[in-house]
């Protein structure tokens, strides 16, 4: 007998009323690997997502999780294995920033238990880990957006899930707070074995850290696999409907994508 | 200006001496003065009913003091409670500090079903017409404004304040036609609406009490889900609330307790809206700290104001109104503080 792990989708599909977002993902994610999922605006990423979490449940089709149904779960027990750091990140209650990243810690707290030692460290080392541990104590609805950013990814850090899902969470953030976040994604995906699943838009930074890539489109999967097998040109073109150039990148030591910007 | 861990405490504990200090303080003022010392003689007097405590006191005294002010006074203090503890869940479930007990409609339901009872001279139920006709209106409009706004079980703060609006809009063309039909009776139906605790009885202070020592329970309990769930939906179901769950049992217990509130008292605004907004400034938006200073505060401050209109000022001026006119320039300074904040 084989034990099932990780998520499995089968047929899944899902409308917003009349709108098919998703339609057919047959598709598995296995644990330990970094997965970037790529794809146009308003290709069903996010919902992708959700479906993921349990936030939303699949109208079609089924979606297993460590090889129950995800609908079957608690959603205490399920945020105990799968974090999210969502795209959107609206507050405008004055938490600090220590106070936000402490509810990270929410699904490992009982109802009326103060937090432990063990879940002030967690917290202490998220906020270490994307350092943001010098302004623990300010307001998170005075932050900028980036800070913001920073905050939700700690947040999802110190809820220490083997699953870890980032919805565009470097959106706005620049290239140096970008690294240091998906830095430490990757490290968590080789050194602890955990998994990272990534709505990425910027197609480089996907190709550089993701093991595997899922190219999304129009509710459906357009390719998976390899990132190093499934990059290429022509899926590109079919799914952005831009003209690029892949190849191995010395300086970064990956693969990466030159575009035509303008002719 | 942000208080920590033991301020906290004390401040809760100050608050509640100062509420059971006012209680005592306010019954003894008005057309007859009655000294402290008294009024808690006459109390334990009731409740050991042991008359020797009495001994030497005016025999109408008693008769004020436990039937006459008591009531009010206990009413008022438990209405400015309820409104204080429905007004913080009402920020935190419509992610919007600026939301208040009524932003749902919940105030014209009342205000439609006492207006109704008032034209029609409804009376089969005796003195329990207008509270049980506010009480019934308030229920029946949250329901609607619920239906109007749920999708699939699940409900968004933008679709339930919209949907309050617009049905609160209904009901107030509902409640102008009404008073047009009332002809005369019109005077009673806006007495009713400036809210007023004159006449309260024991039962009214016995209703209050069980609905805001519930709803009071069961906010405390999903405190810590109601902070997390001012991170955004998502976020929350993520962090393992069960939102839409915990969104609908406070939502519909701090209606409930709004529901009596009005029902009791009329419409008395600002208290729910001010009160939480004072004392997350001083303790934060933790909902386990804010709901029992809120709670207090909000108690304390309609105690305050009720006891004003009724022994100090000349005339009575409804309660609504004077919370109105206190709360609402007070309310532009904080606003205009917090945007001046913003910028």
């Amino acid at each position: 007998m084989t034990i099932a792990c990780g998520f499995e989708l089968t047929g899944v599909g899902f409308a917003y009323g009349e709108i098919q977002a998703l339609a057919g993902l047959d598709i598995s994610l296995a644990p330990g690997r970094f997965y970037g999922i790529v794809g146009p605006n308003g290709c069903g990423k996010t919902t992708f997502l959700d479906l993921l979490t349990g936030t939303k449940f699949p109208d079609q089709g089924s979606i297993t999780f460590m090889g129950q149904p995800v609908a079957g779960y608690r959603r205490r027990d399920l945020a105990r294995m799968v974090a999210l750091v969502p795209q959107d990140f609206g507050i405008d209650f004055a938490f600090t920033v220590q106070e936000v990243v402490l509810m990270g810690r929410h699904p490992h707290i009982g109802r009326f238990a103060s937090p432990a030692a063990e879940d002030w460290r967690q917290v202490d080392a998220a906020m270490e880990a994307i350092g943001i541990s010098h302004f623990k104590d300010r307001f998170v609805n005075e932050l900028s957006g980036g800070e913001k950013q920073r905050v939700v990814v700690a947040r999802a850090l110190a809820q220490q899930t083997p699953y870890l899902l980032f919805d565009e969470a470097t959106s706005s953030l620049d290239v140096q707070y970008t690294m240091q976040i998906f830095n430490v994604a990757k490290r968590l995906v080789q050194e602890e074995g955990r998994t990272v699943i990534a709505v990425i838009h910027n197609l480089n930074l996907a190709a550089a850290y993701c093991d595997e890539l899922i190219f999304m489109q129009k509710g459906k999967v357009a390719a998976s696999g390899p990132t190093d097998t499934v990059l290429d040109p022509a899926l590109i073109k079919k799914v952005f409907g831009v003209e690029s150039r892949v190849a191995f990148d010395e300086f970064s030591n990956t693969q990466q994508i030159s575009f035509r910007y303008w002719s | 200006m942000r208080q920590s861990g033991y301020t906290i405490w004390l401040l809760t504990l100050s608050l509640a001496a100062a509420t059971f200090g006012a209680i005592v303080y306010a019954t003894g003022m008005g057309h007859i003065v009655v000294p402290g010392g008294d009024i808690l003689r006459v109390i334990a007097a009731r409740i050991t009913s042991n008359p020797a405590l009495l001994a030497g006191i005016d025999p109408v005294i008693p008769f004020v003091v436990f039937d006459v002010r008591l009531p009010r006074i206990l009413t008022a203090t438990l209405v400015g409670g309820g409104l204080a503890m429905s007004g913080v869940i009402y920020q935190g479930i419509l992610l919007n500090p600026l939301a208040d007990p009524y932003t749902l409609g919940v105030s014209s339901g009342a205000a439609f079903g006492a207006a109704l009872a008032l034209v029609a001279n409804l009376s089969m139920m005796g003195n329990f017409s207008v509270p049980l006709f506010a009480f019934t209106g308030a229920a029946l409009t949250l329901l609607v404004v619920l239906y109007l706004s749920s999708f699939n079980g699940q409900i968004s703060a933008n679709t339930l304040i919209l949907s309050g609006v617009i049905v609160g809009a209904i009901l107030a063309a509902g409640i102008s036609f009404l008073k047009y039909l009332a002809d005369e009776q019109v005077a009673v139906i806006i007495f009713w609406l400036m809210g007023s605790f004159a006449s309260r009885t024991w039962l009214d202070v016995g209703v209050v009490t069980v609905a805001l020592l519930c709803g009071l329970l069961l906010s405390l309990f999903y405190a810590r889900d109601l902070n997390i769930l001012s991170l955004g939906n998502r976020s929350a179901d993520t962090l393992g609330v069960e939102s839409t769950r915990v969104r609908w049992i406070l939502l519909l217990s701090a209606s409930l307790v709004t529901a009596v509130c009005v029902s009791v008292s009329g419409i008395i605004g600002f208290i729910g809206l001010i009160v939480p907004h004072l004392m997350r400034f001083l303790v934060g938006p933790d909902n386990r700290k804010l709901l029992p200073v809120s709670v207090l505060a909000g108690a304390l401050l309609l105690l305050v104001a009720d006891t004003v209109t009724r022994a100090v000022l000349p005339v009575e001026v409804p309660i609504g109104v004077l919370t109105a006119l206190i709360g609402g320039p007070f309310f532009c300074v904080l606003f205009r503080r917090r945007q001046r904040k913003a910028i």
